[in-house]
């Protein structure tokens, strides 16, 4: 069993606030794990991290012998814009951008693949359908049609069966166990717990630290769950520096600050 | 039948400066059509208006250095435009700030800066030319650079398409596939910029922008994917060169402003009749069809 992803003390945030605060840890390659936790809890902030759109604030990601083009990626909220005149087809061929890069010809070989991947979503009618005229949906169906033809060793969705409807979270959850099926390491950013507990056998407990990491049953209990609702604070634009960074002072930290310092005793006259 | 060989093909061979502008004016409108069309997707219809503010200082400090001189002032629009443009998409890339504001900032800045230097230098020089153009007194180092940049444009648009395509529907696919989104993108700036410069030699800074959006918003009416939308706009920007020149040629009014008002009937028409959103076809939509 080798590790996909390892995590090393990986902090992540925006603006030097951390969303995902300290995460050690390894994904097994081949491993389905459930990314759950309460909104704000930095599960978008992860896996931006670990698609390498965002870079850490401290800490690493490694990625092994994984290249940027190895990881597919399907973010929440999609920057798509839905106006733009393009078919659904266009749109899932996309995801042979590996093969194909700026200039390489969809052959026939290619145009199978993509008729199968269409296909496999059940959008077999709409290839010459605009974007824009897709139902959410349709659209999420059409998005994992273009995960499909990436053909990833990693796959990270976040969150992918908010707002479809049930038919359409079980027929592309099939995917997601074909992909695990495949050997193919598989995160998946979700909110139903029973979902989860159902089919999910590794869970990452996330709430900006890590509360829990492992076998499902033993990390979605009451307890730990009550903890990460606690923990899930709000971001705090007056956040003390992290004790981790052997930061020398903390500005709200009157116990650091010595005495002969003007800016530092300023601070601490302003508190009392 | 001598009669349409008068009005219509007549006034070309007759007059070589009725050539060279139909020449130059079709080039322009080659370039300008795909130009104008991903401008218009990527919701910067203005900013090629912003480009043209940005590149005039460029020209006209070419022009106060020595003179009319096609060189000096298509080096100097050349410049100007392509610093505005690559400040601006590495700011819009790099910061909290939206394209369409950071080059706001720059064109402003671009603007003043050259107004600076021309009132510097207390000479009161002639920007008619710059402003408005002349496409019927091309001359042939006009009409040759006029004729490059249609081409350069049109191959590099062939090189960057798959990549400023993906870029504009889902940048956030193409940042987690490759790396090439953001130099495709400034390829395309830079394009407008070679293009404005084309068009402010034929219809002046001002109108130049026209031949680019018009067209676009034309093809947005008729068409319902991106490669015919070009097609179409293409097309629709020579259908307004050639009849904006006869326009010109039999009533003496004057030629760019006339190729645009042209562009602007068929725009009009596109607006009302077009098969994609027409305002009729909106009005009186038909049954509708079976689920």
């Amino acid at each position: 069993m080798t590790a996909a992803l390892q995590f090393r003390n990986l902090t992540l945030g925006y603006d030097r606030h951390p969303a995902v605060h300290h995460l050690d840890g390894a994904v097994e390659s081949g491993a389905l794990v459930a990314v759950v936790g309460p909104n704000g809890a930095g599960k978008s902030t992860l896996f931006k991290g670990i698609v390498g759109v965002l870079k850490p604030l401290a800490g690493r990601i490694e990625r092994g012998d994984l290249n940027p083009q190895n990881i597919a990626y399907l973010p929440q909220a999609a920057e798509i814009d839905r106006t733009f005149p393009i078919n659904v087809y266009d749109m899932v061929a996309m995801g042979l951008w590996r093969r194909t890069g700026s200039f390489g010809g969809i052959d026939r070989a290619a145009r199978a693949s993509i008729e199968k991947a269409i296909a496999a979503v059940g959008l077999t009618g709409f290839e010459d359908r605009g974007i824009s005229t897709l139902s959410g949906g349709q659209m999420q169906r059409m998005l994992f049609a273009r995960l499909l033809l990436q053909d990833a060793r990693v796959i990270v969705l976040d969150e992918p069966f908010n707002a479809v409807d049930a038919k359409t979270s079980a027929d592309l959850f099939d995917l997601v166990r074909r992909w695990h099926g495949e050997r193919r390491t598989v995160l998946t950013a979700m909110h139903d717990l029973d979902f989860v507990r159902a089919n999910f056998p590794e869970t990452l407990l996330l709430a900006r630290e890590p509360v829990a990491w492992g076998r499902t049953a033993s990390v979605l209990t009451p307890e730990n769950l009550l903890t990460a609702r606690r923990m899930c604070e709000a971001f705090d634009q007056a956040a003390a520096l992290c004790a981790d960074e052997q930061a020398p002072v903390s500005p709200r930290g009157g116990e650091v600050a010595r005495a002969g310092d003007p800016v530092r005793e300023r601070g601490v006259a302003t508190q009392d | 039948m001598s009669m349409l060989n008068a009005i219509f093909i007549a006034p070309f061979t007759e007059f070589e400066f009725m050539r060279r502008a139909l020449a130059g004016a079709l080039a322009l409108a080659l370039g300008a059509g795909p130009i104008g069309v991903f401008l218009m997707l990527r919701r910067m219809s203005l900013v090629g208006d912003a480009m043209a503010h940005a590149i005039l200082p460029g020209a006209a400090v070419g022009f106060l250095l020595s003179g009319l001189n096609l060189f000096a002032m298509t080096a100097g629009g050349l410049i100007a435009g392509f610093v505005v443009a690559l400040l601006t998409g590495l700011v819009a890339r790099t910061t909290e700030l939206k394209e369409d504001a950071a080059l706001a900032t720059f064109y402003l800045l671009s603007l003043a800066v050259g107004v600076t230097i021309i009132s510097l230098k207390g000479t009161n020089i002639d920007l008619l030319h710059v402003l408005f153009g002349n496409v019927l007194a091309l001359d042939d180092q006009t009409l040759l650079l006029i004729a490059a940049n249609a081409t350069i444009t049109l191959i590099v648009l062939a090189v960057i398409y798959r990549p400023l395509v993906i870029e504009c529907v889902d940048p956030g696919f193409m940042r987690t596939v490759s790396s090439a989104g953001g130099p495709a993108h400034l390829a395309f700036l830079v394009l407008v910029v070679v293009n404005l410069v084309s068009g402010f030699h034929a219809l002046g800074t001002l109108l130049a922008v026209g031949i680019m959006m018009l067209p676009a918003a034309i093809g947005r009416f008729w068409a319902r994917d991106t490669t015919l939308m070009i097609l179409i706009a293409t097309a629709s920007g020579a259908v307004a060169s050639y009849a904006g020149l006869l326009v010109s040629f039999h009533f003496g009014v004057a030629s760019g402003p006339a190729i645009i008002l042209v562009a602007g009937e068929l725009y009009l028409t596109s607006l009302l009749f077009g098969r994609v959103g027409g305002l009729v076809r909106q009005l009186f939509p038909g049954r509708h069809l079976e689920a």
